[in-house]
């Protein structure tokens, strides 16, 4: 008996992807628009959206299928709708030109929204103008890849974030292009989630945005001409991996921004062109470890309340200054990096220079102190400065100073 | 040719040229002649138009000197002081200053004269004063121009290059030039000039024949003519000063350093 | 004035003190090469030096061929030539053989390691260019303190003097007043007082370049737009471009007037 109801339960389980239908949504298709084709879907079943223009927004999915374009159809949010809404988990929303939803102050309107479920994909879109690009909320082991959201952005009120998540965990988001957004990806209380080889630039305020968010990962990504590059604030282990933090140019323009954050991991980026590499305030025990500082303005800038952090392995080089830290430093560990000003000598040949490097220079002081004379820098009379305090330090941070600096850069 | 009317220059406090009237219309050698800072030099540098006069005219051709300086390439200038750039070749610099001018120039001839031809490719800075001297002569006589202004061309000169320079002279003289010459050396002023022009404290005190010059002061050479001239004030400027007294106990004051050692 | 720059020229590049100037340069390059395989580093290093050297070479250079030419100026201007061809063809002849010299110091061992294949490139003309100008500008100024001064030793005194002034104290003015009045809004008061300094000028020129990053950092919208923008690279040029003119336009109404 219980063999024969075994035996049944596997042919239910066989013939079941068997059962699934295919309707076609389209001009001279059987069905005319995609809401009646959802009303007449069954779990499973797979609907087809032939190219054309759609105005029937949103989109709301309240069953578990898979929703595919076929030559890029067009959802016109008309802007004043939001495009796409799921409600139910294991849906695919894939292969869809999504325009246009409209700004609103009242409501968060998104492009493609997924509510309470999981088990989601959401693939090779294009979301064009959308509030919001792709919103989260209380979603979990879903996939983001592949798409394209471009917006423009108007200034930080009315702008919305590229990809957003809230109280979300385990979510994949990889290979998408973000631009022209308030933060090209935003995490509020999402966790255990990966995030990787995506583009993310031109955004008003942050390429990345953590708030609150614990066990997250992201790597291989690029961030480029954000207002800053990444922002992690509130969160706790997060690890940083081979991403590049590039052009974050401007006032208070970071690589990387740190803010009461703890047990993270940042390793093997590269920080190049920002005004300030890294900006950390009040985090504890982060590990930088084989990064590349090229021509930032500050690599690494180190605001009160920084404990127990160890900077090991990197490679400072062609910065205008190489460190700025305010408060004691005494807990943090700086060394074997390689320090391009170092001037000192490698009498024993181990590679490791014989006196320590004080990589704060008395002008960081002094620009600190007049921001305008930032307009003498590397004149005669600065060298002459640096020079004087590094003979005899006074003003800068004793606190400070790499004991073991390598003589070569470590080639990565 | 040459009028200078009332010409005056100062160099800060120190009155250089003091109302200075002359022509040079006739062909012949005028030496101009006087102790050092008498303003010998100055007066040739004005007709030249290095020195920029604060008062007066100068006339050449009638005209008067034009600053962009064409009016230059008729006359001949052979400077005091033969200093050229080192690193220049002898050969570089007669082609360079033969570039300036229009007219044909002899250099050839004058560098055989000279007996220069060994050192035209040497540069400039390892010759000796006395070769140097030579170029410079080369560099002033290559053209044919009607008028000539040498600045003390004896120089540092061999007897044999001096013999070669005079012939020059008195070849210039016979082909009808009008030749501005200062010396200390005051025997080729007796051999060789036709007219004097005696220079004291930035006025003229003779305008003559030589031989006037003599005769005026009862001395048998010029040399003895000019100490004599120097030391008791024989003579007064020819042009009536208002202040002429002062100028003479001034001038009596100098006395005491004769600068003439010939 | 073409001739007289062409005589100018060849009679300075073949004196020894240009040899040394060159050889200056690239040993100077070719070491910093040598120690270093960081190109900005070498590019920073350089700078220093230009900022400091240049000017300094430049001025006394300017000086010194005035003084030992006197005589030969004299020859020259017995000759039909204006004063202006003279005078302004001997400067073009200096301060073209002195930039020469600089650019083939500090360019050779640069071409060498290769740059051109390099994104430097732009940064290292920037850095070619304000050697030149420095060239011109303070040979320029050299050459105007000889004609000013016939007295040698207060001609070179003063040339000292002012490359003193403009490489060290007039920065310390700078930074001390900065300091003082910190409490008032400085942007504008900061960017004047640059122009009316060379040599700073020439630092910002190539600060716009290495340190870009760190000039965007600083929060005031009149700097931001004098060195965000091409704006202030195109305004650098200028002035260093009038710092050059003025003392050129002087050099000929002083010759013009002078006796010799």
């Amino acid at each position: 008996m219980i063999r024969q109801l075994l035996f049944l339960a596997l042919i239910l389980l066989l013939s079941g992807p068997a059962a699934t239908r295919t309707l076609h949504v389209g001009p001279g298709q059987s069905y005319s628009s995609i809401r009646r084709a959802l009303d007449a879907a069954g779990t499973g079943d797979r609907i087809i959206v032939h190219a054309g223009t759609y105005q029937e927004c949103p989109v709301v999915i309240d069953r578990s299928i898979t929703l595919s374009g076929y030559g890029l159809p067009i959802l016109d949010a008309q802007g004043e709708r939001e495009g796409v809404i799921i409600e139910a988990d294991s849906v695919t929303v894939e292969g869809f030109e999504i325009r246009h939803t409209g700004y609103s102050y009242i409501e968060d309107r998104a492009g493609i929204r997924v509510k309470r479920n999981k088990a989601f994909t959401i693939r090779n879109n294009r979301l064009i103008l959308t509030f919001f690009g792709i919103y989260l909320e209380h979603a979990r082991s879903g996939v983001v890849e592949n798409n394209a959201i471009l917006g423009k952005p108007l200034g930080e009120a009315n702008s919305g974030n590229g990809i957003h998540l809230w109280y979300c965990s385990e979510v994949d988001i990889r290979n998408n292009l973000i631009r022209g957004h308030r933060d090209g990806i935003y995490f509020e209380f999402a966790t255990d989630s990966r995030i990787r080889n995506n583009i993310s630039e031109d955004n008003l305020r942050y390429g990345l945005h953590f708030m609150f968010s614990n066990d997250d990962i992201y790597t291989g990504n690029t961030f480029r001409e954000n207002g800053a590059g990444v922002a992690v604030m509130f969160s706790r282990r997060i690890r940083m991996l081979h991403n590049l933090f590039h052009l974050n140019w401007g006032q208070a323009a970071y690589g990387l921004l740190l803010k009461e954050i703890y047990d993270a991991e940042i390793r093997e980026n590269t920080f190049q062109k920002n005004t300030i590499g890294i900006f950390t305030e009040g985090s504890n025990r982060i590990h930088y470890e084989d990064n590349d500082f090229l021509q930032n303005g500050w690599a690494v800038k180190v605001a009160g309340g920084c404990d127990q952090n160890t900077f090991i392995r990197n490679n400072f080089i062609g910065n205008s200054f190489d460190f700025a830290a305010i408060g004691n430093m005494s807990s943090n560990r700086i060394e074997q990096n390689f320090w391009g000003d170092y001037t000192g000598y490698d009498l024993d040949k181990d590679g490791t220079g014989d006196v320590p490097y004080r990589p704060v220079k008395l002008f960081n002081y002094i620009v600190d102190q007049t921001p305008e004379t930032i307009i003498l820098m590397r004149s005669l009379l600065v060298e002459i400065l640096n020079f004087s305090e590094k003979v005899s330090p006074v003003l800068t941070p004793a606190d400070v100073s790499d004991a073991l600096p390598r003589m070569h850069r470590y080639g990565r | 040719m040459i009028q200078l009317h009332q010409l005056s220059k100062s160099f800060g406090r120190l009155e250089v040229l003091r109302g200075i009237d002359l022509a040079f219309d006739q062909p012949g050698i005028t030496a101009v002649l006087g102790p050092n800072g008498s303003g010998k030099s100055t007066l040739l540098k004005s007709i030249l138009g290095m020195v920029i006069p604060d008062a007066g005219q100068i006339l050449f051709h009638g005209k008067p000197i034009d600053p962009l300086g064409s009016y230059r390439k008729d006359i001949s200038y052979l400077p005091q002081i033969a200093r050229f750039p080192e690193n220049l070749r002898v050969a570089e610099l007669i082609r360079m200053i033969e570039s300036f001018r229009p007219q044909e120039s002899s250099s050839a001839a004058l560098i055989r004269d000279f007996g220069l031809g060994p050192v035209l490719q040497s540069q400039l800075g390892h010759l000796s004063g006395g070769t140097r001297q030579k170029v410079n002569l080369v560099l002033t006589l290559m053209y044919d121009t009607p008028v000539i202004i040498l600045d003390e061309p004896t120089a540092g000169l061999d007897p044999v290059a001096l013999v070669r320079l005079k012939d020059r002279i008195i070849q210039a003289r016979e082909a009808g030039k009008i030749l501005l010459v200062t010396t200390h050396i005051m025997s080729l002023v007796e051999e060789l000039a036709d007219r004097v022009v005696f220079l004291l404290e930035g006025r003229i005190y003779f305008d003559g024949k030589p031989g006037e010059l003599k005769q005026r002061v009862a001395e048998p050479t010029l040399e003895k003519a000019i100490a004599n001239l120097l030391s008791g004030g024989h003579l007064s400027p020819i042009q009536l000063p208002e202040s002429a007294g002062r100028v003479t106990r001034k001038m009596n004051g100098h006395v005491v350093h004769p600068q003439y050692n010939p | 004035m073409l001739r007289i720059i062409r005589y100018s020229f060849a009679d300075l590049i073949r004196s020894r003190w240009l040899y040394f100037y060159t050889g200056f340069y690239l040993v100077l390059t070719g070491a910093l090469f040598l120690i270093s395989a960081d190109l900005s580093k070498v590019m920073v290093s350089l700078m220093n030096a230009i900022l400091f050297i240049v000017p300094l070479v430049a001025l006394l250079f300017g000086v010194m061929v005035q003084y030992y030419t006197r005589e030969f100026t004299e020859l020259l201007l017995a000759q039909p030539l204006p004063r202006r061809s003279i005078f302004l063809g001997q400067y073009l002849g200096i301060a073209t053989a002195l930039a020469m010299s600089f650019l083939l110091g500090a360019g050779i061992p640069f071409i060498l390691s290769g740059i051109f294949l390099s994104g430097e490139i732009w940064n290292f003309s920037i850095l070619l260019l304000s050697g030149v100008l420095l060239s011109y500008i303070f040979s320029a100024l050299g050459y105007l303190l000889a004609l000013m001064h016939d007295n040698r030793i207060r001609g070179f005194g003063l040339a000292i003097v002012i490359w003193l002034i403009l490489a060290v104290i007039y920065d310390g003015l700078f930074l001390l007043g900065l300091a003082w009045f910190s409490d008032y809004p400085l942007e504008r008061v900061a960017i004047g007082v640059t122009l009316f300094n060379p040599i700073d000028l020439a630092r910002i020129l190539i600060l716009l370049k290495l340190d870009i990053s760190a000039l965007m950092g600083y929060t005031g919208a009149v700097f931001n737009r004098f060195l965000g923008t091409s704006t202030g690279m195109g305004l650098a040029l200028v002035v260093l471009a009038t710092w050059a003119i003025v003392p050129v336009t002087l050099i000929r109404t002083i010759s013009l007037k002078k006796d010799f």
